[in-house]
């Protein structure tokens, strides 16, 4: 079977699809950062696909997966950060206590 | 503009600014110390006295124009400037306002005296110098109607001066108002003929109307409606509530706003407005009617009124009538020469008025009596104004008055000519009764009355003399005439026997029957008594106008702002709290909406994302139409 551009872009939007549902679904704050690292590699996955068939390859599909990693690794750092000072503070990891900005 | 010393236009420039520098010196630096505002206010006067007789002397000499100018306001394609306009009128003006000025502030010095707001007195006296010496120098309507309200501020500040007296806070707004009525006319009448003209200064303004390409109604209209404001200011009927009122202020402010100066502006504006004026035919006749019927009208009035100054202010309307009904029927050196000897007798007037109620601290003539013997000086000077403003023969009224009446018999107009005959008898009638009241006969009042202070009667004695000699210069003796001086078209001065002994006689008569019913042989009781009957009381009541402005006012104004008001709360009112009501109610509903739960906003976002993209992807398809295509 030849594998298409198609194949990619529906597993692709298939990992996204399951990220949102987890990230807004999961109670625990670290099952939500999880999920959204699948909603990330939903688009890595896209950007490789689409460099890979373009109508001269390149590696720039490629570029933009690396830089979208490096974000990425960032942003979790940063969120583990934050759910980590919360939990220091007020003894939860479940995100719908979280709701100081409510008042 | 050049600047030189010695050259006609700077001093012009200078006479107004003189008194405009005393008021602002006195407000920083003299607000606390009486004697160097009185010294400022005074020394600024003075200059410009001098100036002004200066510039009269070279105009009598040679009249010309002489003419400043500078730009003021620049506003797209029209400029708004500040120019000022000397001729033979102004210079005539110019003189008269800063020789009454002069004249009333030394007599301040001693009526006012002891005064805990003696430098805020001078200053706005000094303020009112400033505005009434712009007024009449102005060369265009922009800068005649800031001075013409700036005099109303000062009439309105002086009037109130003594705030803490709730009649004469009254009667300072009843000024404002009343006057602001005439206001509106004259400025609507302004801008529609500065609109039709295009420009704002008075000649250009007189040359395109007499050009002839308008209409002779519209005319008519606009020359109305600028007499509006001669009509509010000068206090002619029916808009002459306020100036008896206004009697509330100190007397010395009566002299020299409500009687010599800002209440003939007025006059000074129909005059100097006068070739517009002279367009229409139709309104120079209701000029003439409303001054002819204003005259009698006051003097009527005058005669049963109990405050010596009502009576004069009364008076002062009646003259005021005289002067329009005298421009009105084509006297205009007439009623100009009217305006300049009435400054003088009227002014005295007040100033003996203010000398009798400094002594006595009434108003009341039936409280008074007697007050010859006791304040000689007072008293002859009094007499003199009085038998100059009755016309009698040689005294200045007696010119000025005869050239009316001759003004308005050669007009051809009978009702006014009567009418101007009736109230020179009424005249000489109501000014002997005052007279008699209270200086003749036995004294009413617990007082003991002395004469006032040299600075008050020196100003009293110059006066006295100019009320006497004062008509020289509009009688045959004079070489040209004042008349002839400001409109050099007009016959030499000449002395109708005919026309002097139906005047004087008129006036004799007046006196005659004063003397009969208030002379000196009456017993007090008789004289402090009210005269009773209906026509007696038609006249206390100054022919209830008052009463009837107020009951319009109650009936149509009180109706009106009522409706208003209920408007004002339900519908206006209404629609604020509607929209206050829907804000706090969809705001209730919104807030459901917004939780605090981090991933309901995910889910929000995500859900509008969906929405916007099925949206978008619909509209590619052309779902919604041609115009939906997408690219």
């Amino acid at each position: 079977m030849q594998v298409t551009l198609t194949h990619y872009l529906v597993l692709a939007a298939l990992l996204f699809c399951i990220g949102i549902y987890g990230a807004v679904s999961r109670k625990n704050a670290i099952g939500i950062l999880m999920a959204l690292e699948l909603v990330f590699n939903a688009v890595n996955l896209t950007f490789v696909a689409a460099g890979r068939f373009r109508p001269a390859p390149d590696a720039v599909g490629q570029l933009f997966a690396l830089f979208v990693i490096a974000a990425a690794a960032a942003e979790s750092v940063l969120g583990l950060a934050i759910i980590l000072a919360i939990y220091r503070r007020r003894v939860v990891v479940n995100a719908d206590e979280m709701d100081l900005m409510k008042h | 503009m050049e600047i030189a010393v010695g050259d006609p236009v700077t001093l012009a420039v200078l006479v107004p600014l003189c008194p405009l520098a005393a008021f602002a010196l006195t407000w920083l630096l003299a607000r606390k110390r009486p004697a160097a505002a009185a010294a400022l206010s005074l020394a600024a006067v003075s200059v410009s006295l001098a100036l002004s007789v200066i510039l009269l002397a070279g105009q009598v000499q040679a009249p010309a124009e002489i003419r400043a100018d500078l730009p003021w306001m620049p506003a797209g394609h029209l400029l708004i400037r500040m120019g000022i306009l000397l001729n033979p009128l102004s210079a005539l003006m110019i003189v008269i306002v800063s020789a009454v000025s002069l004249l009333v502030q030394v007599y301040s010095l001693g009526y006012m005296k002891g005064d805990p707001a003696f430098p805020r007195f001078f200053s706005y006296l000094s303020l009112f110098s400033f505005s009434m010496l712009t007024l009449v120098l102005a060369d265009n309507f922009i800068l005649l109607y800031m001075a013409w309200e700036l005099v109303g501020l000062c009439s309105y500040l002086l009037i109130g001066f003594w705030y803490h007296k709730p009649e004469a806070a009254r009667a300072a707004k009843k000024a404002f108002v009343v006057t602001r009525v005439g206001d509106l006319g004259f400025l609507v009448g302004i801008l529609v003929l500065s609109l039709l003209a295009g420009t704002f200064d008075f000649q250009e303004v007189a040359r395109f109307i007499g050009a002839g390409s308008v209409p002779q109604g519209q005319v008519t209209l606009v020359v109305l409606l600028l007499f509006c404001g001669a009509v509010g200011k000068s206090g002619q009927f029916p808009l002459h509530v306020w100036l008896p009122d206004a009697m509330e202020g100190p007397t010395p402010v009566s002299a020299l706003i409500h009687s010599a100066t800002m209440v003939a502006a007025g006059v000074f504006m129909v005059a100097r407005l006068y070739t517009i004026f002279q367009a229409s035919a139709d309104a120079l006749r209701v000029v003439a009617s409303l001054g002819a019927f204003t005259a009698a009208f006051a003097a009527l009035i005058a005669l049963a009124q109990d405050d010596i100054k009502r009576v004069l202010a009364y008076s002062t309307i009646s003259q005021l009538g005289y002067m329009m009904l005298a421009l009105g029927a084509g006297g205009y050196g007439a009623g100009l020469f009217h305006l300049t000897t009435h400054a003088a007798f009227k002014t005295l007037l007040f100033l003996g008025a203010g000398s009798v109620i400094h002594v006595l601290g009434t108003n009341d003539l039936r409280r008074m009596g007697g007050l010859g013997r006791r304040m000689p000086v007072t008293a002859v000077a009094f007499g003199v104004a009085v038998l100059a403003i009755a016309g009698i023969f040689p005294l200045s009224g007696f010119w000025s008055k005869d050239a009316i009446l001759e003004a308005v018999r050669s007009s051809g107009q009978t009702a006014a000519y009567a009418a101007a005959l009736g109230t020179v008898f009424l005249t000489a009638l109501y000014m002997s009764r005052l007279f008699f009241l209270a200086f003749t006969g036995a004294p009413r009042g617990e007082q003991a009355p002395h004469e006032s202070p040299a600075v008050m009667t020196v100003p009293m004695i110059i006066l006295a003399a100019l009320a006497i000699g004062l008509g020289v210069i509009g009688s045959p003796l004079a070489v040209r005439g004042i008349e002839g001086f400001l409109d050099p078209a007009s016959p030499r001065p000449a002395l109708d026997i005919g026309m002097l002994l139906l005047s004087n006689g008129l006036a004799a008569a007046g006196i005659m029957v004063a003397l009969a019913v208030f002379g000196p042989w009456r017993t007090p009781a008789s004289l402090s008594r009210r005269p009773s009957g209906p026509f007696h009381a038609v006249l206390a009541n100054k022919f209830y106008i008052d009463e009837l402005y107020m009951l319009v006012i109650r009936g149509l104004y009180f109706t009106l702002t009522r409706v208003i008001a209920w408007f004002d709360r339900h519908v206006v009112d209404g629609m604020v709290n509607l929209v206050g009501g829907a804000s706090t109610r969809g705001g209730t509903l919104l807030r459901r909406t917004v939780g605090g739960k981090v991933q309901g906003y995910a889910l929000m976002v995500t859900g509008g994302t969906l929405a916007v993209l099925v949206l978008l992807l619909l509209a590619g398809l052309g779902v919604f139409g041609q115009g939906g295509g997408g690219r």
